[in-house]
């Protein structure tokens, strides 16, 4: 096998006192699905953060397809090809669910500065933004104003404009976080369709969705990893049951 | 896409057609006044139309836009005072100088955001302020007249009341163009998208600082054609042109007519100066009337008279700014 | 030297001056996220209250404490009528809103006190100097508002830091739906910082008043200090307002009174004399833009806004 698609070596991120990230090493092969998992706190956004280039980290570096990232601010990245979506909906609302998609597309086609035309008639942009439109299933949509989308929709959209720049992989946080079943069950599938073109690293609460997708699962507990592995060694590993699973998996059935 | 008959539309069409005929009518009316108004406002609405491309489409609440008009009118007087009386010196001198302020403000104050880049732009444009009423050779606090208007070639002649007019109504025309060129471009969708959520347009891949330190140069460089033109207008200026409350007066035209509309400014000068011009024929107070109209319009029509029409339309569909 | 001290004594003053201004303006933003650009109208509004007041009542002092008072009352009946409903609202809002007061309160002075200025003359008790170091003497109405300024100061420390309203003034700042679920009256809360900071900005104006014109648009330009101060300091920020004033003040008098002295060893007389005004009127904005520069959101930033 090649090298990994994502290393991450010995990130550590404090915050005052809190040890948000701790000494982390983890790796992501080319293909696969990684999620990463912990309790509540356990450094899962700050994680997602580092790799994303919003916060950087004390110590440690990311490397991206075999190439050192620590540095590069978040739209570099973003143009090598790692793409990120939000778990708070962080969309252009005021602007329709096309241009959402169509000024993602932009952003990976070199600098804006054309002034002069209409970018809302420019095929180039346009139609791959309605190709990624289609593909979660929010083709239909694509002329109404984001704000007027529901929840779930938001989060199609979201995913729309993570793939829109054709990225190599994707970082999701929590992309099923507030969504009523049957729009779980939606988004599971199109992640599993997802993961055949795509490396993708998942943070996620939902351990029915994680597990039914996950080709390997790293355990997150205050910023260190107690365990990674398959989604069987995972479960029938002692330490993560004492120190998480127990709790999540009442926690997540609470939820249904 | 054939524009329909709608309102909106009609009240456009009715505006520009009225600004088209204006020195016709006042010949008529036998009211030079009247021409010399809407000279006026035709200048401002240009001034208008530059801070809506940052304001309306960039989300960039400067509070010092006047300051162009300033630096534009002081360019073309201190040149005239010089002895520098073509126009084709005196205006690339007036476009110039508000860009480079408008570099050096925008790249300050486009480091903060919110209320900050609220008060520094002010600050800043204020500053422009205490430093033209600081030039002793140029008049200081007096301001300076100018003698002879910017020359050009035959047969220009801005002394010319109407040809005047038509070259300022020809500009404001070319610069709504010229905007709604730019939002619409690839440029434009990026400075509306970092007006809706610049943080995310970061994430995506767009260094956003550069493009709106560029959107804040080119309404800058806008504004100081207009001050030329001002000058040109009032063969007269001072620091008062670029005093903060005429940075306020712009925001109101904005504002008044619809932000992020093209033709909003325009609409918003026009109300806002005719509505001033009719106010103080009633009162000599009239601004104990405007400023809670203001408040007024705040409160209860953000839209503005653009919105205002859009909403005359009936249709309430989701209107994406255009 | 005697001068030089002056000068600096000069520069102390009108930072604590400043102070005031930018601490109510800074209070309200903090507390109620509005930007009130009326602050300086209410400026405007301390002195001619005093003015007026001190005429009828033929005593600076008690004319003070009325003109105080009354500010205190306007400020409160703006923030019910109007300010009130533009909490919540965006930036934008609040800048047009407050412009508009504006105009209102400059056409109001206007219409009742006519547009010329009026003058606060001084009591003859206040009205000298005293001698502050051995041949050094110092205007007894200066050294005056520095004592009552550095009063204010302390008395709003004690306020914030020390008591429950100003918990809750602090509460408030970070934490709007905690402070309504205790239970607190925020309306009231409101309306008394409100009133609290067009008080400050009276007591501004009305200490003011003496040394220059009472006259409209007096406030507008000190307010465009106060942003600056505001800007230097954090928004938010009362000991950030503090620090950022008495810079503010130094460096504008000690600007004013001997920057064209230095620009004359430099340049020629003509030429600095030419300069010098245009020059020394940048100096503060210089600072504001390095300070942004260094750190743009303020050396003493509450919150990261």
């Amino acid at each position: 096998m090649s090298e990994p698609m994502l290393q991450v070596e010995n990130l550590a991120k404090r915050f005052g006192g809190i040890v948000a990230t701790d000494d982390l090493v983890l790796n992501v092969e080319a293909g696969e699905l990684h999620a990463v998992i912990g309790p509540n706190g356990a450094g899962k956004t700050t994680l997602i953060a580092q790799l994303s280039g919003q916060l950087s980290p004390d110590s440690g570096r990311v490397r991206f397809d075999g190439k050192d990232i620590t540095a590069l601010p978040m739209y570099r990245r973003s143009r090598l090809g790692l793409a990120r979506s939000f778990q708070i909906t962080s969309l252009f609302l005021d602007l329709s669910v096309l241009d959402n998609v169509a000024l993602a597309v932009q952003a990976h086609a070199g600098h804006s500065f054309r002034f002069w035309r209409n970018a809302r008639s420019e095929p180039d942009l346009r139609e791959p933004a309605r190709a990624a439109l289609a593909r979660v299933g929010l083709g239909e949509r694509a002329d109404g104003r984001a704000s007027a989308l529901s929840h779930g929709e938001h989060r199609q959209l979201e995913l729309a404009m993570a793939l829109a720049g054709s990225p190599r992989m994707l970082l999701l946080d929590e992309p099923m976080a507030g969504l009523g079943p049957e729009e779980s069950a939606r988004m599971v599938e199109m992640l599993r369709a997802l993961k055949r073109e795509l490396t993708i690293l998942l943070v996620e609460h939902d351990m029915e969705a994680v597990f039914a997708l996950a080709d390997r699962i790293t355990v997150l507990v205050y910023g260190r990893v107690i365990a990674s592995g398959k989604p069987d060694d995972i479960r029938a590993n002692a330490d993560v049951r004492d120190a998480y699973l127990g709790e999540a998996e009442t926690g997540a059935a609470s939820h249904g | 896409m054939t524009p329909a008959l709608t309102a909106r539309n009609i009240a456009i069409v009715a505006l520009l057609a009225g600004l088209l005929l204006m020195p016709v009518f006042a010949e008529l009316a036998g009211n030079r006044f009247l021409l010399t108004l809407f000279t006026r406002i035709v200048i401002l609405a240009l001034a208008a139309v530059s801070l809506n491309l940052i304001l309306g489409y960039g989300g960039m609440m400067s509070f010092g836009h006047a300051a162009y008009l300033g630096i534009g009118g002081y360019a073309v007087g201190m040149l005239a005072h010089e002895g520098v009386l073509s126009g084709f010196v005196q205006w690339p001198v007036a476009l110039a100088g508000s860009a480079l302020f408008a570099l050096i403000i925008g790249a300050l104050s486009l480091r903060t955001r919110g209320v900050y880049f609220i008060m520094i732009t002010l600050a800043f444009a204020q500053m422009a302020y205490y430093i033209f009423a600081g030039l002793a050779r140029y008049g200081g606090d007096d301001g300076l007249t100018i003698y002879k208007r910017s020359q050009f070639f035959n047969p220009i002649n801005l002394s010319n009341k109407v040809q005047f007019y038509y070259i300022c109504l020809a500009l404001l025309f070319a610069a709504i163009y010229l905007v709604w060129r730019l939002v619409n471009s690839r440029f434009g969708m990026t400075i509306q998208g970092a007006r809706s959520n610049d943080i995310r347009m970061r994430a995506i891949g767009f260094p956003t600082y550069r493009y709106k330190l560029v959107c804040f140069v080119i309404a800058g460089t806008m504004c100081g054609l207009s001050g030329a033109l001002l000058a040109n207008h009032t063969d007269f200026v001072s620091p008062q042109m670029m005093y903060w409350t005429r940075s306020g007066d712009l925001i109101i035209m904005v504002v008044l007519g619809g932000m992020g509309s093209p033709f909003g400014p325009l609409i918003g000068a026009v109300a806002l100066l005719v509505l001033e011009e009719v106010l103080s024929g009633i009162t000599e107070y009239w601004q104990i009337i405007l400023g809670p109209l203001l408040l007024l319009v705040v409160l209860f029509a953000r839209g503005g008279i653009d919105g205002l029409l859009v909403k005359l339309q009936g249709k309430e569909r989701a209107k994406v700014r255009s | 030297m005697t001068l030089f001290i002056e000068q600096c004594l000069n520069g102390l003053q009108f930072g604590l001056l400043l102070f005031l201004l930018a601490a109510g303006l800074t209070l309200v933003f903090g507390i109620m996220d509005l930007v009130n650009l009326a602050h300086g109208s209410l400026y405007m509004i301390g002195a001619y209250f005093a003015a007026t007041f001190a005429a009828w009542t033929g005593s600076f002092v008690l004319g003070a404490v009325l003109a105080l008072g009354a500010t205190l009352m306007v400020g409160m009946a703006v923030e019910v009528i109007a300010m009130r409903r533009l909490y919540g609202r965006d930036h934008l809002d609040h800048v047009l809103g407050t412009f508009g007061l504006i105009l209102f309160f400059d056409e109001s002075v206007r219409l009742i006190w006519g547009p010329e200025g009026l003058s606060l003359p001084l009591p003859s008790w206040l009205n000298r100097s005293v001698q502050i170091l051995p041949g050094v003497n110092y205007s007894a109405y200066r050294l005056a508002i520095i004592v009552v300024t550095l009063t204010v100061a302390a008395f709003l420390y004690v306020l914030v830091m020390r008591t429950r309203i100003g918990m809750l003034i602090r509460a408030g700042a970070s934490n709007r739906e905690m402070v309504g679920a205790l239970g607190v009256n925020i309306k009231l809360l409101y309306t008394l910082v409100f009133g609290l900071g067009a008080a400050l900005a009276g007591l501004a104006g009305l200490m003011q008043a003496p040394i220059l014109t009472v006259q409209i648009g007096m406030g507008e330009n000190i307010l465009i200090l106060a942003f600056v101060i505001t800007v230097i300091g954090g928004i938010g920020s009362i000991r950030g307002a503090l620090v950022a004033a008495i810079f503010v003040g130094f460096i504008d008098t000690l600007g004013r009174a001997f920057f064209p002295d230095l620009l004359r060893m430099v340049l020629s007389p003509a030429a600095a004399s030419t300069a010098a005004p245009a020059l020394s009127s940048m100096m503060i904005y210089l600072l504001m833009a390095i300070v942004l520069v260094v750190k743009p959101e303020g050396l003493f930033s509450a919150g990261n806004k």
